[in-house]
């Protein structure tokens, strides 16, 4: 879909595959991919922007973390965490479709080599401080990807 | 930042027609409202510009407050760029009509002279820019609603041009909008048979809740309802329609889950309170429901479906009608914004047939 | 001139014994405070002339302001409240506010001295003439240090289970502003009373000047829901999370409606107040509460389902509001036909469960 100089760390492409329009992350030098479909209104989500992860458990300190992992919706601005799908409010019910991202040298790799996604959960992002949160409804499609030759490919279950 | 290979251009249906109650149109750069003033008040709107009420600001969640992908591609602000406004909006979902409500802050101005003068300029540019040349479009006589006199001189003006559908405020207004200050106006609206509509925003000069300023965006945007409450409040007990008895206001922008509990509040309070007001014909739900008009956006978004259909009910199918305020970033999409199944003749005329009746559309 | 008829409940409206949480004593007159005021302060009463603070929240002729009988002033005899609420209603604990106004008091000093008057008159007159009762202490909500200190001098006396806050007021509640208030309050395990009124001298809307009182009357709610959304925003119950909150004398039907709208904006603004770790409507259940007049709903039906969007059954507490005339029969004030466990937790089971000091 894309070969890896095209997307260089920080950036991204939207491409349709199979009929469906899917954006394509450098994520800090993992390739991550992503419906462009808001579960909530349908919005073009991979056009949205990309941030860090902000919590905190007292007013007026901002524990920031994850910078550039957090997709918003450029509609509503509702938090996805790029590597999982999940929203931040409510990680299992709401969630982005993600597909499956491998970057692969000139030759291809055994599929097993892929580097295995980190699908760190955004509300264990500080250590303890997540911990007992609430999970939410709302999950963003995520698709695999894998480069081969310097070619990023997207896995598209049909 | 964003590349595109293939860029689907995803035209999304809807299952019936759509009537768009809330399109924010904006100049390209402030000097274009310039264009449309006599000499005197160009030359100040270039020097002094606007001055509403400082202080009452709060960083949006997006520039502009807009969609990220509503920027368009030739430049200029979202809203400002009619042939992408046509793709994305008007013709991406293949709508019939959509009504213009410029946010441009004429009434908000302190300068009630200059205001007037702005809401002119932004008149005459809603007929040259967009309904001159975009025949699906409507527009808001925006008014200088703070000085009466003025607002009915430009009433007075632009009704003539059926292409403008009501008169345009801001929620927040410097007196509650039953107040007597303001009753020329709704004299010159039913004169000539247009709506009068309110829309979130605004600065009536003081704090935007009765306890102060709150700290945060999420405060203002969110909290708007209390304004819209209010406003509905001062014009049942201050005999507004009793004075005016074919007055029609729009509520546009200030959601509506709020309407249901606040007839009963008012009912309520009437029937203890009734010797305060007592020229009043009518039981206050009674006049919400005989001249209120409600814009659907932001769409309420209760957890159980059950709920929301309640709130239909209650204020009734033939009363709201779609918006879906684009540009801003808490839009909603026609085909996704209704959070449950309505019987199709109730949505049929959320979506446009309410708006086709109450703006006298064909 | 207007009779008082002995008011008679049927113990099947309440099915036991009540908790009445919105009891009003009025201080009849300045004089009234003397004994509990310094000789400093009493002078300056008597030789400015003035007369206690001015408020407009309740109009002094209107019956909502005081049912006819109901005192001269009305809410200033123990024995009249004992006649006209807590024995018909079989109240097993009544908790006494009193709306003084002490927040229009721009001298610090002026407000913190009547406020501490307010409270050990209270003491003095009510709670201890009355074992049913409980007490409110009043503050000077506008000086948080001072609040603060006069919230530990009163909480020694357990008879005193909450902390008057005015609905409206000069700055929003959850203003950092307020922590000491709420630092005390907590510690000592007060529930916070945020009560129908004000004076602080803004306008009461955010457009002005209502024409009315019933404009002002009904404009409490809205009052109340600018308060709650700047509570939670501000992360006063993230800061403070055994903090508790009643809303007082406001109505409550409009409470699931700004639950729905607050949880639908903080999905997508929630990066601005990033301390809200769980949806806004959820706060609200775990520490806010309401109390029961006055009764917006027209129905029974119309009751039950605000209950049920409201998301829980322990969010209402029974009251009275005596001497506030918010109904005429017992049946307005309680709906009849209320299912059994609903109608036990609104009278009594809810109020014991929340008010860790009665």
């Amino acid at each position: 879909m894309a070969t890896v100089d095209e997307i260089p760390p920080g950036g991204r492409k939207i491409v349709e595959v199979a009929g469906r329009s899917i954006g394509v992350f450098n994520v800090n030098g993992d390739f991550l991919a992503l419906r462009n479909r808001c579960p909530h209104q349908g919005g073009p989500l991979c056009e949205g922007r990309v941030a860090g992860f902000v919590i905190s458990d007292t007013p007026g300190v901002y524990r920031y973390s994850r910078p550039g992992e957090i997709l918003r919706c450029p509609w509503h601005g509702w938090e996805f965490d790029m590597r999982t799908g999940q929203s931040w409010f409510d990680p299992k019910g709401v969630r982005v479709r993600q597909y499956e991202v491998a970057v692969a040298g000139a030759s291809s790799l055994p599929p097993d080599a892929r580097p295995a996604a980190n699908p760190a959960d955004m509300r264990a992002a500080d250590e303890g401080d997540m911990a007992g949160l609430e999970k939410g409804p709302y999950v963003a499609e995520t698709y695999e990807v894998t480069v081969e030759k310097q070619y990023v490919l997207v896995d598209v279950p049909s | 930042m964003v590349q595109t290979l293939e860029q689907t251009a995803a035209r999304r249906r809807t299952r019936y027609a759509v009537i768009d109650c809330d399109i924010h149109t904006a100049p390209k750069k402030p000097e274009v409202l310039g264009k449309y003033m006599p000499e005197r008040w160009r030359r100040h709107h270039e020097q002094f510009g606007g001055r509403g009420h400082a202080g009452a600001y709060y960083p949006r969640a997006n520039l502009n407050a807009a969609r990220t992908d509503s920027w368009p591609p030739n430049g200029g602000p979202p809203g400002s760029d009619l042939d992408f406004l046509r793709e994305q909006l008007l013709d991406g979902w293949g709508m019939d009509y959509g009504i213009m409500t410029p946010l441009v802050g004429s009434g908000g101005q302190i300068n009630l002279e200059y205001g007037a003068a702005h809401a002119t300029a932004t008149n005459e540019w809603q007929k040259a820019e967009w309904m001159d040349l975009e025949p699906r479009l409507r527009g808001s006589i925006c008014v200088a609603y703070e000085d009466p006199e003025l607002t009915v001189k430009e009433i007075e003006r632009q009704a003539g041009d059926k292409r403008f559908v009501q008169v345009l405020l801001s929620a927040r207004t410097a007196e509650p909008l039953g107040r007597r200050k303001y009753w020329p106006m709704y004299e010159a609206a039913v004169a000539h048979d247009l709506p009068v509509a309110f829309h979130f925003g605004g600065s009536g000069g003081g704090p935007i809740t009765a306890s102060g300023w709150p700290s945060f965006y999420y405060e203002d945007h969110c909290g708007m309802p209390a304004t819209f409450e209010a406003q509905v409040t001062s014009y049942v007990f201050e005999g507004v329609f009793d004075r005016f008895p074919t007055l029609k206001i729009v509520l546009i922008e200030g959601g509506f889950g709020w309407v249901p509990a606040l007839k009963w509040r008012l009912d309520r309070a009437y029937s203890k309170l009734r010797d305060e007001v007592p020229t009043l014909q009518r039981k206050p739900s009674e006049y919400v429901e005989s001249h209120f008009w409600i814009t659907t956006q932001p769409m309420e978004e209760p957890q159980n479906p059950e709920h929301f259909k309640r709130i239909v009910e209650n204020i009734g199918e033939d009363k709201l009608m779609f918006a879906t305020d684009y540009p801003h970033w808490d839009f909603d999409a026609p085909d996704q914004a209704l959070p449950v199944r309505l019987p199709e003749e109730v949505e049929r005329k959320i979506m446009a047939e309410n708006a086709r009746a109450f703006y006298k559309l064909a | 001139m207007t009779e008082t008829v002995a008011l008679r409940v049927d113990p099947k409206l309440t099915g036991g014994p009540v908790i009445d949480c919105d009891l009003h004593c009025n201080v009849p007159k300045i004089e009234a405070l003397f004994p509990y005021l310094s000789d400093f302060w009493r002078e300056y009463c008597t030789q400015s002339a003035f007369r206690g603070p001015v408020d407009t929240a309740y109009p002094k002729g209107h019956k909502t302001t005081a049912r006819p009988g109901s005192g001269s002033p009305p809410g200033s005899s123990v024995d009249l409240l004992r006649e006209q609420a807590l024995d018909p209603w079989n109240v097993e604990i009544g908790i006494l506010t009193c709306s003084y106004a002490i927040e229009s008091i721009h001298n610090p000093d002026t407000a913190a001295n009547l406020a501490a008057a307010v409270n050990d008159w209270m003491a003095a007159e009510w709670l201890d003439k009355e074992p049913r009762l409980r007490g409110t202490i009043v503050i000077p909500v506008q000086q948080p240090e001072m609040a603060a200190a006069e919230i530990e001098r009163v909480a020694k006396d357990r008879r005193f289970v909450q902390v008057h806050m005015p609905a409206r007021s000069s700055m929003l509640y959850g203003n950092r502003h307020f922590h000491p208030i709420y630092e005390a309050a907590a510690r000592h395990d007060l529930v916070i009373q945020m009560h129908f009124g004000g004076a602080p001298g803004n306008p009461p809307t955010p457009s002005g000047w209502p024409s009315h009182y019933v404009e002002e009357y009904v404009g409490m709610g809205q009052v109340c829901e600018s308060q709650i959304m700047n509570i939670i925003a501000e992360g006063v119950f993230d800061r403070f999370p055994t903090l508790r909150w009643v809303v007082a004398e406001a109505g409550w039907a409009w409470v699931p409606a700004w639950m729905w709208r607050m949880d639908k904006e903080w999905k997508g603004l929630r990066r601005e107040i990033p301390w809200v770790r769980d949806a806004p409507s959820e706060y609200m259940r775990r520490h806010m509460r309401w109390t029961l007049q006055p009764v917006d709903p027209p129905d029974v039906i119309q009751f039950l389902r605000i209950v049920e969007e409201m998301g829980s059954d322990e969010l209402l507490l029974f009251s009275t509001d005596w001497p506030h005339w918010q109904w005429d029969t017992p049946e307005e004030a309680l709906p009849p036909d209320l299912p059994d466990e609903l109608r036990r937790k609104i009278a009594y089971n809810n109020a014991r469960a929340f008010y860790h000091r009665l």
